[in-house]
C-alpha cells in the first residue's frame, strides 16, 4: 500500500515536471505572467510529491517490508535503526530517488527564494531544472524501481552491504548529491541566459550563492568520501584516484573554477562566456560522475549494478544534456556582450590563471579516467591508469596555483602591481623560507618533495593571514579599531582568506602523512609487543562478542608511549552471516592532536598469531579539517550581505559600484 | 595595450598551460598504465618479465598456502593456464579460493608472479568485470555466479 503510494507520487511528480518543463518556456516567450507563475507552484507541489515518495521507501525500510524487492535485497531487520535510514539511499534505486528528491528540493528552493529574480530568468530556470528532473523521473521509473515488490513475501531480507554499514555512509551520499545536484541551478540559470539571450553582472550574483552552497556540499561530501575509505577499506590511505573518486573530484575542480570566474563576472562584467560554459561543464561533469558511477561501467565500491539498459539509459540523458546545452551555448554565446577590460596583472587575470589551471587539472583528470574506457572500446586493451599517473599530471599542475593563491586577492582589479603584492607577501615568503629550511635541515636530502610541501603551505596559509592583515591594516592601530575594522569587513573577505588558509592546512596534512607517516605489517602472539614512532601496542588478547547482526572478533591492544599508558585500540573484524559470512575489517584509530595511530586486522595464523596493519599517520587529520575549515570558508562567503539579500539590483546600478 | 594584444596574451598563456598539460599527459601515460592479463596471456609470454602488469582470474581451490612472515601463495587460474602468484602482505577480506581476484606486480624470471597488490572484491557476488570476460573467453563462466547486486574494491599491500 506505502510503496504504491510513493510510486503513484514518482508518477505525478512526472507528470508535473512535464508540465513544468514547457509552460513557463511558454510564457517567458509570450510575457504571460500566468503561465510563468505557474513554475513556482508546480516546482513546489513536484518537491512535496518526491518527499512523498521518498518517505514511502523509508517507511518500507523501516517497517523492513521485505515484500518491496528494494528493502529485501539491501536490509534486514536485526539491523540498526540508523542503517535503516541510510539503506534507503545505499543502493542503486534509493540513491536515485535520493537524487531527484535534492533536485526536488533545489527547485523549490529557486521558487521560494528567487522572488527577486526577474520573471522570465526564473521562468527559464524552473523550466531547465524540470527537464533535468523529468529525464530522471522516466529513468527511475523504467529502469531502476525502487517500489517493485515481490510475488513472494520473504522473511528476512538480504541485508545491507557490511561496508555500507557505517556513520560515513549516511552523511557521504547526501552531501555528495546536495553538490552534484547543486550545480544544476547553475546549470539552468545558464541554459536560461542562453535562452534569453541576455546576461549581465546581476546574473552573476544570482548564481554564486547556489555555486557556493552546491560547493560547500561537495567539498564536504567528497571528504567524509575520503575519511570513510581510510577507516572503512582497513589499509590507511585516504585518496586512490580511483575513477568514482575522479567522477567526483571533477565537478568539483570546475565548479571551483566557476566560484571564482563568477566573482570576475559579478564585479568586473567580464569573463561572461566562459563563466556560462563553467557552469554548463560543471553540471555536465556531474552527470558524467553520474554516470560512470551508476551505469556498472567502472567496478568499484559504488557500483551497484550492471545493468546495461540502466547504462544506456544514463548515457542518452547525458548526451542528450551535455550536447544539448553546449549546442545551445555554440549557438547563443557569440550574442552575449563581451564585458569589462583588464591588464594582465590584475585580480581578474589571477582569477583568469586560476580557472586556466584548475580547468587543466580538470580535464588531465577526465583523460586519465576515460582513457581506460576509451581505449577498451577501441582496441579491447585493459588496461588501469593508476596513482602515478595523477600525481605526475595532477601535480605539477596544481604547484603553479598554489603559488599564485596568496596573490590573487591581494592584487588590484583591472591593473595590479606585481612588485607591490610581492613585497606585501615578504613576511609569508620568509615564513614559508624558514620552514623549507627547518625541513631540509631536519631531513637533509631524504625526502625531496616534503621541504618544498611544507614551504608551500605555509606560504599559502600565510598568505591568507597577509590578506586579512592588510585590509585591517595592522599597523600603528589600537585594537579597537582593528576590531571594528574586522567587523565591517565584507563576509566575502573573510570567506575567501579562510578558505585560501584551509587548503594551505589540508596540504600541509597530505605532505606530512605522506612522508613521515611509517607502516609495519607483521603477524603477532598474544602479549607480543610492536613498537612504531615511539609509541608500543602490546597484544592482550582476542574477545568475540554479537553485534545486531554480526559476530565480531576483536582484538584487544594497549598502547604506551615511554612507559605510560595512553590508550587502548581494538581493532576487529566482523562476520555478517547474512551476506553469506562475509566479513569486514574494523580498523582502530587512536587520535593524538592531528595524527593518528591507525591498526587494522588481518588473518588469523594456525600459531595463535594474528596479521596486523599498524601504521602511525602524523597530522593525517588536518587532511580533512581542510577540507572542513574550506567549507566553513564557503559558508561565511554565503553568509555575505549582499548574497544574502539576493541581489535585486538592476544591473546598471551594479556596473556603477565600485570595484572591491 | 590594445584588446587585441591582451587577448593574445590570454590565449598564448592558456595554449602553453594546455600544451605543458598535453606534454604531462603524454609523458606519464607512457609509464603509469598498468595492462590486464588473464593467465592465459602470462602464460603465453604476452608482458615481458618484469613490467609492471595486473593478473586476474580465479583463486584456484587448493592452491593457497601460507608461510611465515605473512607470505602467502596461491594459483590464478583462468580453466586454461594456472600461474603461481607470491604475495607479501594482508590479504583483502573476502580473498578466498574459487573467488575472483586481481593481483598487481610483475612476473618474475622463473615464471612466478610476484604481487605487489591484491585487489579482491568486497562482496559475496562480485566478480571483476576483467575476470568475468577473462572466464568466459575460456569458456570456464556460468550464469549462475552472475555478479549482481552490490559491487566492490577492496586493496592490500
Amino acid at each position: 500500500m506505502i510503496a504504491e503510494l510513493g510510486q503513484y507520487a514518482l508518477i505525478l511528480a512526472l507528470a508535473l515536471a512535464l508540465i513544468q518543463s514547457w509552460s513557463p518556456v511558454m510564457g517567458a516567450r509570450k510575457g504571460d505572467m500566468a503561465l510563468m507563475k505557474l513554475a513556482d507552484s508546480t516546482a513546489l507541489a513536484q518537491f512535496a510529491f518526491v518527499a512523498l515518495a521518498f518517505g514511502a521507501l523509508t517507511f518500507c525500510y523501516v517497517t523492513s517490508d521485505f515484500s518491496v524487492a528494494n528493502v529485501f535485497e539491501n536490509s534486514h531487520s536485526q539491523m540498526p535503526l540508523i542503517y535503516k535510514f541510510t539503506s534507503v539511499w545505499g543502493n542503486h534505486e534509493g540513491s536515485m530517488l535520493l537524487w531527484v528528491l535534492i533536485l526536488a528540493i533545489f527547485g523549490a528552493l529557486v521558487a521560494v527564494f528567487g522572488v527577486n529574480l526577474p520573471g522570465s530568468l526564473k521562468a527559464n530556470v524552473l523550466a531547465v531544472q524540470s527537464w533535468i528532473a523529468s529525464a530522471f523521473y522516466l529513468f527511475i521509473l523504467f529502469t531502476s524501481n525502487p517500489f517493485r515488490r515481490l510475488a513472494e513475501v520473504p522473511v528476512e531480507g538480504r541485508d545491507l552491504n557490511p561496508i555500507l554499514q557505517d556513520f560515513g555512509l549516511a552523511v557521504h551520499p547526501p552531501m555528495l548529491y546536495l553538490g552534484y545536484v547543486g550545480f544544476s541551478i547553475a546549470f539552468s540559470f545558464a541554459v536560461a541566459a542562453l535562452i534569453e539571450g541576455r546576461i549581465d553582472a546581476a546574473w552573476a550574483r544570482w548564481v554564486r550563492p547556489w555555486t557556493l552552497l552546491a560547493w560547500m556540499c561537495l567539498t564536504l561530501g567528497i571528504a567524509m568520501g575520503s575519511y570513510w575509505a581510510y577507516y572503512e577499506l582497513g589499509w590507511g590511505g585516504f585518496w586512490f584516484w580511483d575513477p568514482v573518486e575522479n567522477a567526483s573530484l571533477m565537478p568539483w575542480l570546475a565548479g571551483t573554477a566557476l566560484l571564482h570566474s563568477a566573482v570576475v563576472m559579478e564585479k568586473r562584467n567580464s569573463l561572461k562566456v566562459w563563466t556560462i560554459l563553467l557552469a554548463i561543464l560543471t553540471f555536465s561533469l556531474s552527470l558524467i560522475g553520474t554516470f560512470l558511477v551508476r551505469s556498472g561501467v567502472l567496478t568499484s565500491v559504488h557500483t551497484f549494478s550492471n545493468d546495461p539498459a540502466r547504462g544506456l539509459f544514463i548515457l542518452i540523458i547525458l548526451i542528450v544534456f551535455i550536447g544539448g546545452s553546449l549546442s545551445l551555448f555554440a549557438w547563443r554565446a557569440p550574442l552575449l556582450k563581451q564585458g569589462g577590460l583588464f591588464a594582465p596583472i590584475s585580480r581578474e587575470a589571477a582569477l583568469v590563471f586560476n580557472n586556466l589551471f584548475l580547468a587543466t587539472a580538470c580535464a588531465t583528470v577526465f583523460v586519465g579516467t576515460l582513457y581506460p574506457l576509451v581505449l577498451e572500446m577501441l582496441t579491447g586493451d585493459k588496461i588501469s591508469v593508476g596513482a602515478p599517473f595523477f600525481n605526475l599530471t595532477f601535480g605539477p599542475l596544481f604547484v603553479p596555483l598554489l603559488v599564485a593563491v596568496p596573490f590573487g586577492p591581494l592584487l588590484a582589479w583591472k591593473r595590479g602591481d606585481l612588485y607591490g603584492v610581492a613585497q606585501r607577501l615578504l613576511a609569508a615568503c620568509a615564513i614559508a623560507m624558514v620552514g623549507l629550511a627547518a625541513t631540509f635541515a631536519f631531513e637533509g636530502t631524504k625526502a625531496v618533495f616534503a621541504p618544498f610541501g611544507i614551504g608551500l603551505a605555509l606560504f599559502v596559509m600565510a598568505g591568507a593571514v597577509t590578506d586579512i592583515a592588510e585590509r585591517l591594516d595592522l599597523r600603528s592601530m589600537s585594537l579597537e579599531i582593528i576590531g571594528r575594522r574586522a567587523a565591517g569587513l565584507p563576509r566575502s573577505a573573510w570567506g575567501t582568506a579562510v578558505a585560501h588558509f584551509a587548503l594551505g592546512i589540508t596540504l600541509l596534512g597530505l605532505v606530512f602523512a605522506t612522508n613521515w607517516g611509517s607502516e609495519r605489517i607483521i603477524a603477532l602472539k598474544p602479549t607480543q609487543t610492536v613498537s612504531i614512532s615511539g609509541y608500543d601496542l602490546t597484544f592482550d588478547g582476542m574477545t568475540s562478542r554479537n553485534g545486531s547482526n554480526y559476530r565480531e572478533t576483536a582484538a584487544r591492544f594497549t598502547v604506551r608511549k615511554g612507559g605510560a599508558v595512553i590508550g587502548v585500540m581494538e581493532p576487529s573484524k566482523r562476520v555478517f552471516p547474512s551476506r553469506d559470512g562475509m566479513s569486514t575489517t574494523e580498523a582502530a584509530l587512536l587520535t593524538r592532536g592531528v595524527s593518528q595511530l591507525y591498526l587494522s586486522l588481518g588473518d588469523s595464523n594456525a600459531d595463535g598469531s594474528i596479521a596486523l596493519r599498524l601504521y602511525h599517520k602524523p597530522l593525517v587529520l588536518l587532511i580533512w579539517l581542510g577540507a572542513l575549515v574550506m567549507a566553513l570558508g564557503g559558508a561565511l562567503s554565503l553568509s555575505d550581505r549582499r548574497l544574502r539579500i539576493g541581489a535585486p539590483k538592476p544591473a546598471s546600478r551594479m556596473l556603477a559600484q565600485p570595484a572591491e | 595595450m590594445t584588446r587585441k594584444q591582451r587577448r593574445l596574451i590570454l590565449i598564448g598563456s592558456s595554449l602553453g598551460v594546455l600544451a605543458f598539460a598535453v606534454a604531462l599527459i603524454l609523458g606519464s601515460l607512457r609509464e603509469s598504465i598498468v595492462f590486464f592479463n588473464s593467465p592465459t596471456d602470462i602464460a603465453e609470454n604476452k608482458a615481458a618479465p618484469g613490467k609492471r602488469v595486473r593478473l586476474g582470474g580465479m583463486v584456484k581451490m587448493g592452491s593457497l598456502e601460507r608461510g611465515d612472515n605473512l607470505q602467502v601463495r596461491f594459483e590464478v587460474t583462468d580453466g586454461n593456464k594456472d600461474i603461481p602468484v607470491s604475495f607479501q602482505g594482508i590479504v583483502p577480506d573476502l580473498f578466498r579460493e574459487g573467488q575472483g581476484v586481481i593481483a598487481e606486480g610483475h612476473v618474475e624470471p622463473g615464471g612466478t608472479f610476484k604481487a605487489e597488490t591484491v585487489l579482491a572484491k568486497h562482496d559475496e557476488n562480485y566478480m571483476p568485470r576483467e575476470v568475468v570476460e577473462t572466464l568466459k573467453k575460456q569458456g570456464h563462466w556460468q550464469e549462475t555466479s552472475a555478479p549482481n547486486a552490490v559491487a566492490a574494491k577492496g586493496t592490500a599491500k
